[in-house]
């Protein structure tokens, strides 16, 4: 998995409250078998009209923002579906770091298995970096990972909290499978004790 | 001595436990991996390329349903897109590889995964059950701990049969007293979405309880634990009792004789102590839900069905925009009675509502009634079992001779990813579990309802309060 440590780059506002898995990536695109190549259909329904011609009005079409590597959003994003899809496509297109009052919890775990950043922060911080990401490309948000904070393009600084051991995976881009495996002798005296404690499972 | 109260929640969190880290993150020992066909091909892939095998196939049950066509011709391969086919046949060949159990979609035991589950008693008290999916929270209603998994963490549980998890908060959700006639478990789980809003279980597992949960059937508890996950919890639990026992006894997959006896020894002690902890309490009196529909593009956009379209200017804070962009979506006016809301089309099934008791609520209702002329009205069952059980009672030939498709079993127009599809505009009464911008189809409209509500729908053209009907 790519590792997070420090990111600068352009955010893109997206002033929207519950935004979804399927607004995010619609399900046609679910029926790839692969990872890869989902960014050009990122909110496809929102981006394009159905003869496939750009919206121009959404944000990600707009000149300052097509190369944005943050977006900056309302609350709850990523409810609806466990589709990894949605931070697939989101990575893909090249946005690295999410940043919203709340999170839908499967999308929040989602993110950091690629190599993606949710932040969390209070509204109130959330409505200034709104109005930072508005200003365009010129103003570039920073986010440091290790000292948990963003800074606005003005140079105000927001801290935010993070889980420890995600935060560890994300800096060193750890693979969690790895991890897990590397317990296996008490995964095998689990099911030996379940064995017998449960036999029916 | 006595030991510390604990949550039902936490009883099973506890028997999980595999390692803990000092952080409190733990890594939690998987039951019952359920898959499909959308969300494993990547991660089987992963398995492949890293030489690893399925720790447990044992415990793992595929089952193809998103893209499967829902009708008759299907056994034909082209009623399927090249990408669908594709998707299937991917997992036909891992189901294959990995050995693991398989229903493929030639089987009569086929249907949507998570009615399949507890359909075959591979869902049962105090199990741990994961999906690469968000509505695996249906098989709560055991009293099992199931929740949603990305593609990534089906490559985990594949590879170790394990979870790394943190301890989520609990959260009661009571609903006292008796439901008035007309009124279902779709509509006190809708109800409750009403009150928390999307993003009100985040962070919670939600424990379902109170006189009204326990008189549901094995089923009704399904449809309400289903949409756990559209509160924004991790899971819904119900703590099992008779009901749950009684629909698991003789299950092709549930235990037998001795072993039958020593796990119910064991079930019949998940339940929440008197005073186990919570950090969150809702209490909804079951005389006060209304037969509710969904108005907008959340699931939280519920009212009864004798209320008005809102206005954006009704709600506060970032709800305001979000409110005026589903009434565009919705094309609605403000003020308009729901009652007077005309539909195109009528949707019954899903996972939420493709099981037999959903099937026999709304065959009640049209029984001798015609589906509004120019309406198109389908019934997907959720399993090849649920379908045979219907013709076996009489109620496909209701749906039938009512003008309903009685279609096969499969996730049909609940998600659209297969042929059954709205098109921009048009406007349906569903049973399913979401009301998404373009969930139903491109554009498509979705009001959410209970079966009984969605069968009403059916016959009078417009959304309808079904107790006008009884």
């Amino acid at each position: 998995m790519d590792k997070f440590d420090k990111l600068t780059g352009v955010a893109a506002p997206m002033p929207l409250v519950n935004i979804d898995t399927d607004m995010i990536i619609p399900k046609q695109f679910l029926k790839t078998i692969q990872r890869s190549g989902l960014g050009a259909n990122l909110f496809d329904e929102m981006r394009y009209d159905r003869e496939g011609n750009e919206v121009p009005d959404f944000v990600l079409n707009q000149p300052a923002y097509r190369e944005a590597e943050i977006l900056v959003a309302g609350e709850n994003f990523g409810c609806g579906s466990s589709r990894e899809h949605a931070p697939w496509a989101i990575k893909d297109f090249g946005i690295r770091c999410v940043i919203a009052p709340s999170f839908a919890d499967i999308f929040y775990n989602n993110c950091f298995k690629n190599g993606i950043l949710p932040i969390a922060l209070p509204q109130e911080a959330v409505d200034v970096l709104m109005k930072d990401a508005e200003k365009g490309s010129n103003a570039r948000m920073s986010v440091d990972l290790e000292a948990q904070t963003v800074t606005t393009s003005d140079g105000e600084v927001f801290t935010f909290e993070l889980d420890s051991f995600k935060k560890h995976c994300l800096m060193e881009g750890l693979d969690d499978i790895g991890l897990t495996m590397a317990k296996e002798a008490s995964i095998d005296s689990y099911e030996a004790q379940a064995a017998q404690a449960r036999p029916w499972v | 001595m006595a030991s510390k109260p604990r949550t039902l929640y936490e009883k099973i969190w506890d028997q999980h436990v595999v390692d803990r880290l000092d952080d409190g993150t733990c890594l939690i020992y998987i039951d019952r991996h359920l898959v499909h066909e959308v969300t494993s091909p990547q991660a089987f892939e992963g398995l492949r390329m890293s030489g690893r095998k399925v720790r447990a196939p044992e415990k793992t049950i595929a089952v193809p349903d998103h893209n499967v066509p829902t009708t008759l011709d299907r056994d034909d391969a082209t009623t399927m897109t090249e990408d669908s086919r594709i998707q299937v046949e991917a997992l036909d060949k891992n189901a294959r590889d990995f050995g693991v159990h398989y229903y493929p979609v030639s089987d009569v035991r086929q249907g949507i995964v998570h009615i399949v589950g507890p359909e075959q008693g591979w869902t049962l008290p105090g199990m741990t059950v994961v999906c690469g999916d968000s509505h695996t929270a249906t098989h709560g209603a055991f009293g099992a701990l199931a929740h949603g998994i990305g593609t990534s963490e089906v490559e985990h549980v594949l590879a170790t049969q394990t979870l790394i998890q943190k301890k989520s908060k609990n959260m009661k959700v009571e609903i006292t007293g008796k439901l008035a006639p007309g009124v279902t478990a779709k509509d006190i789980t809708l109800a409750v979405i009403g009150k928390t809003g999307t993003a009100g279980g985040t962070g919670y597992v939600i424990e379902y309880c109170g006189e009204a949960i326990r008189g549901l059937s094995m089923e009704g508890r399904m449809t309400v634990c289903n949409m756990a996950i559209e509160g924004g919890a991790r899971a819904g639990l119900i703590a099992p009792d008779e009901t749950t026992f009684e629909y698991c006894k003789g299950r092709p997959h549930a235990p037998k004789g001795a072993q039958w006896e020593a796990a119910m020894e064991w079930w019949k002690t998940l339940y929440s102590d008197d005073d186990a902890h919570w950090d969150k309490v809702l209490t909804i009196k079951g005389e006060d839900i209304a037969p509710v529909v969904t108005w907008g593009t959340s699931p939280e956009d519920v009212l009864p069905i004798t209320a008005k379209v809102p206005a954006a200017a009704d709600f506060t804070g970032g709800k305001v925009g979000a409110a005026q962009r589903s009434l565009d979506y919705m094309g609605l006016t403000p003020g308009t009675p729901l009652n007077e809301v005309a539909i195109d089309t009528v949707f019954i099934g899903s996972c939420t509502n493709g099981r037999i008791e959903d099937l026999r609520a709304a065959a009640a209702i049209l029984k001798g009634k015609k589906v509004k002329d120019g309406l198109r009205a389908m019934v997907v069952p959720g399993s090849g079992l649920v379908r045979a059980q219907a013709e076996e009672e009489g109620l496909a030939d209701i749906f039938k001779d009512a003008g309903f498709e009685w279609r096969l079993a499969g996730c049909s127009m609940c998600l659209a990813m297969n042929p059954d599809q709205l098109a921009p505009g048009e406007r349906c009464a569903s049973t399913s579990n979401r009301n998404f911008e373009g969930r139903q189809g491109f554009k498509g409209r979705t009001h959410l309802m209970s079966p009984a509500m969605a069968a009403a729908a059916a016959i009078t053209g417009k959304l309808t309060d079904v107790r006008e009907m009884m």
